[in-house]
């Protein structure tokens, strides 16, 4: 009995902890580990936030949301006009594309086809296409559009929709299925017609996980570089056409700024990610409020 | 079958001279007839799940389908607003008359047939829409000419749910209770005006004073509609029904496995009190099921 | 449709009869929706054909010495990507070994020892850094990373360990624009999803497994290691895949981060390099002919490799799943 318990200065008894030291030590390393692990994945997190905001709050003057790029670009001057524009448009336009073939595709794979061979083939394809890198994106709509029509805004979106479409493609489809099926029953029941039942019960139904997903996607492509960088061009001016002609957006001036060696081309770039960085976090939380809601909605 | 010839047999209906039932006991055999079951079987894929039912539904009353689990009552069911299509693999073989139209039909819609054949379900099923757009819901689809928030609230008060619910229509049908979303899903039923209505265990998610008032509400609703009901709960059927039939399973001789078939079919003073075959007699006092 | 005693029906129950506009509409729905799924298949096809005919005339040009040579001098018509293949593999490697550990001590934290008040917390950090889009990153690392790790970290380990044998094959060179700034910036950007991944697949060991190692009286670091991580094993090797594929197709991250000497096949990680994405997005611009279609044809390499990366990774998940669903 004795070696179970061990009794404390003040008089109590209390259980002899005989777990092995080198197992305890093992233990704490362990907790060590993980607890460091996210330490470590928290100082990048902070430094790249903390430079972009530090080092690009300077810049966001009225003026750098309307003027122009610069004629020289290692002068300070000028703004971010026709990128900020630039990219609220090619992405816009993508989503456009993207979104209708995504939703409409999901409702293919879970309300008709999906369990047959060709709805198993489509979703595979769906998540193949998930994995195909976005430079990949970007040769393909070069070769097939581009050396045909020219740089345009219109490219661009060509590319980032065929990033965003088996995004919302599987996210729709997650959505879809979360809508209990006594409620496709029911409208099936008053004598509504499938194509009705969709539009009507489950496509409401599913809006706010459709929703959530969808501002996901555009967030995702809103950041996006390489797709861009061979079908829009380099504008410096505001271009607010779609099909006509080069245009430039923020991730791209990002990136050519970042090579450069001027400083004041630099500080541009670090004033586009600010405000790339902004536009991305916003649509991201939005994203997270809705789905927050209809969770909410669901459990009440 | 042509579509005159279609027609003709439409027209066989027989009329019988306007007759409310009083109660449950009675059954008259003269009442008119809406379902002619002729050699009804019904497989999922080649799997026989029910076979050779063959029953008359009359108009205007309350007929319930009892028996243990699994005899293919609730299958029984879904065919007469044609929901077992929407299993795969599900087929029907006979016939199900609806006023001499066999709904069967190759050439009869399914979608035309649900509209005059309401079902409830056995678990409240509301659309997370306002209780005004859950009622309004099937009429808006029809097409319908009436002013909509007559139909609501006629709806509603069949269903004896206007009161509750009158001053709060535009709240979410998910915040009601059970017995309300399941009296909600009756209103909207009837909003379409079909004329029969296939209850699917109603009241088995329900408490037993929610329970109460639907068995009121589908005695209410006897005289303007015809009513068939699934039910587990013998004393329902007892308290409620006017006609009663009883299932069973049996199994098949070269397989393990059971199918469905129709016992006994009578009025249910008879059923209960004495019936003629010797498993309605076992189930009905408690010996099996 | 009023309803009289003893049935109506009559006349209108052949309006049963259905052929109505209702009817097609469903199958009009249905058409737009099958070919709004087809889209798929077609635009993946498209991407396969038209690089790969645009790339062909290099592919034809250099034979299998596109991938087994290094020497790339589009001067000389000679297109070799070996050392590209090879930075992009190394790169990528590098980005595992750092990210590997890290997310998955994240994941374990976050699901078996957290308090449940920090656990939310984490989860949106990880969302945050998985938002920052890739040229951000790709910004901070040339910038503010790259020119702090060459003199104060690379060339110290350079000068300390490089004459070594078997170590300094590795830790040597001192560029700040190097594979392995590239590796860092890689590890940090697939963090986020090797972590989520490994989550899920941690998430849904039974709780039964859990149990039994504590019922022997383990602490929680052997019920970690005998009940969590044999049974998510499966899991969190495809979780570990799917960032080995998003961190060989990453672009301009890389491009800005890895130096781009051409020509580089070298196991010394602190000197520059370039990838497959790399070089393709700083080429192009001013290229053109057989250039241009190799480059294009670095483009066919790299899909063709992410694309049996993901699909193997999405088959050992698959496999997981079922053998976790008891299957």
């Amino acid at each position: 009995m004795s070696d179970l318990f061990v009794s404390t200065e003040s008089g109590e008894l209390l259980l002899r902890d005989t777990t092995k030291r080198s197992r305890r030590i093992r233990n704490r390393l362990a907790l060590i580990w993980m607890v460091g692990s996210v330490l470590v994945a928290v100082v990048p997190l902070a430094l790249v936030i903390g430079y972009v905001v530090i080092k690009g709050v300077g810049q966001l003057t009225p003026d750098w949301f309307t003027k122009d790029l610069p004629a020289v670009t290692r002068r300070a001057g000028g703004g971010m006009g026709p990128a900020i524009v630039g990219t609220l448009l090619i992405t816009a336009v993508a989503a456009a594309m993207a979104v209708p073939l995504g939703v409409l595709g999901a409702i293919y794979l879970h309300e008709y086809g999906g369990r047959g061979r060709l709805g198993r083939l489509i979703r595979f394809m769906a998540d193949v296409m998930t994995g195909v890198p976005s430079i990949v994106m970007g040769l393909f709509v070069y070769t097939v559009w581009t050396i045909a029509h020219g740089l345009s805004a219109f490219g661009g979106a060509l590319a980032l929709a065929c990033l965003m479409l088996p995004i919302i493609i599987r996210t729709t489809e997650e959505m879809l299925r979360l809508v209990p099926d006594e409620l496709r029953q029911a409208s099936y029941a008053l004598g509504n017609r499938k194509w009705r039942t969709i539009v009507t019960v489950v496509l409401p139904a599913a809006f706010g996980g459709i929703t959530s997903g969808v501002m996901l996607a555009i967030a995702r492509a809103a950041g996006e570089t390489a797709p861009l960088v061979f079908t829009i061009g380099a504008a410096r001016n505001l271009n607010l056409s779609i099909f006509n002609g080069p245009t430039t957006a923020l991730s791209v001036q990002i990136f050519g700024n970042a090579q450069t060696p001027f400083e004041a081309a630099q500080a541009r770039a670090w004033g586009a990610a600010l405000t790339l960085v902004a536009l991305v976090f916003i649509l991201t939380i939005l994203a997270r409020v809705v789905a927050a809601r209809v969770a909410r909605r669901h459990n009440a | 079958m042509t579509e005159g010839t279609l027609r003709e047999s439409a027209a066989e209906v027989v009329r019988a001279p306007s007759f409310i039932a009083d109660g449950p006991t009675s059954a008259p055999d003269n009442a008119a007839v809406v379902f002619d079951v002729r050699g009804l079987d019904v497989y999922y894929g080649n799997f026989r799940a029910v076979r050779d039912v063959n029953l008359q539904i009359h108009t205007h009353e309350i007929t319930a389908f009892i028996g243990p689990s699994g005899c293919g009552k609730s299958t029984v069911l879904r065919c007469f607003d044609r929901m077992n299509d929407l299993i795969e693999g599900a087929r029907v073989d006979g016939k199900i008359l609806f006023h001499g139209v066999d709904l069967y039909d190759p050439r009869i819609d399914p979608v035309e047939v649900r509209k005059r054949i309401g079902m409830v379900f056995q678990k409240p099923n509301p659309f997370p829409k306002s209780i005004y757009d859950n009622i309004a819901f099937g009429p808006r689809i029809s097409g319908t000419k009436e002013n909509l928030d007559d139909v609501v609230e006629r709806a509603l008060r069949q269903a004896a749910l206007w009161d509750e619910v009158k001053d709060r229509l535009k709240k979410s049908a998910m915040g009601l209770s059970g017995g309300q979303q399941q009296r909600l899903c009756i209103a909207r039923t009837i909003a379409v005006q079909p004329e029969v209505i296939l209850m699917d265990e109603p009241c088995s998610a329900l408490d037993p004073i929610a329970t109460a008032r639907i068995e009121d509400l589908m005695q209410e609703l006897k005289s303007e509609y015809t009513i068939l009901i699934v039910t587990h709960n013998m004393q329902q059927a007892a308290r409620v029904s006017d006609r009663t039939a009883f299932f069973t399973t049996e199994v098949n001789p070269d397989s393990d496995s059971r199918t469905g078939l129709l016992v006994e079919y009578a009025p249910t003073h008879k059923i209960f009190s004495a019936p003629e075959d010797e498993r309605t007699e076992n189930y009905v006092t408690g010996r099996f099921g | 449709m009023d309803i009289t005693p003893g049935g109506s029906s009559g006349g209108d129950v052949a309006s049963l009869l259905g052929v109505g506009p209702g009817r097609r509409a469903d199958q009009l729905f249905y058409s737009v929706a099958l070919v709004a799924g087809l889209f798929v298949l077609a635009i993946l096809g498209l991407i396969a054909a038209s690089t790969t005919h645009e790339a062909w005339p290099a592919f034809r040009s250099q034979g299998l010495s596109f991938v087994t040579s290094s020497t790339w001098i589009p001067a000389e018509g000679k297109f070799g990507a070996l050392a590209f293949i090879y930075g992009t593999v190394l790169s990528s490697l590098l980005a595992l070994l750092l990210a590997v550990p890290v997310s998955l001590g994240i994941a374990l934290y976050a699901n078996e020892a957290a308090p449940s008040r920090i656990r939310r917390p984490i989860i949106y950090v990880l969302d945050l850094l998985a938002a920052i889009p890739s040229v951000v990153y790709g910004l901070w690392g040339v910038i503010v990373l790259a020119p702090f790790l060459g003199p104060n970290v690379y060339s110290p380990i350079n000068d300390a360990v490089g004459g070594w044998p078997v170590i300094g094959w590795f830790l040597n060179g001192s560029s700040g624009r190097s594979f392995m700034t590239a590796g860092i910036i890689l590890a940090i950007m697939i963090t986020p999803i090797v972590t989520s991944l490994s989550r899920e697949v941690i998430a849904t060991v039974p709780r039964a497994q859990r149990e039994a190692a504590y019922a022997m009286g383990a602490t929680r670091w052997e019920m970690i290691r005998l009940a969590v991580l044999p049974w998510g094993r499966g899991g969190i090797v495809g979780a570990i895949m799917l960032g080995l594929g998003r961190a060989m197709g990453e672009t301009i991250a890389v491009a800005l981060v890895i130096g781009s000497q051409a020509g580089q096949v070298t196991t010394h990680l602190f000197e520059a390099g370039d990838s497959m994405a790399a070089v393709i997005v700083n080429q192009f611009g001013e290229a053109s002919g057989n250039h241009r279609a190799a480059l294009v044809g670095l483009g066919v390499v790299l899909f063709v490799v992410t694309i049996i990366v993901n699909v193997s990774a999405r088959s050992i998940v698959a496999r997981f799943d079922r053998r976790a669903q008891g299957v």
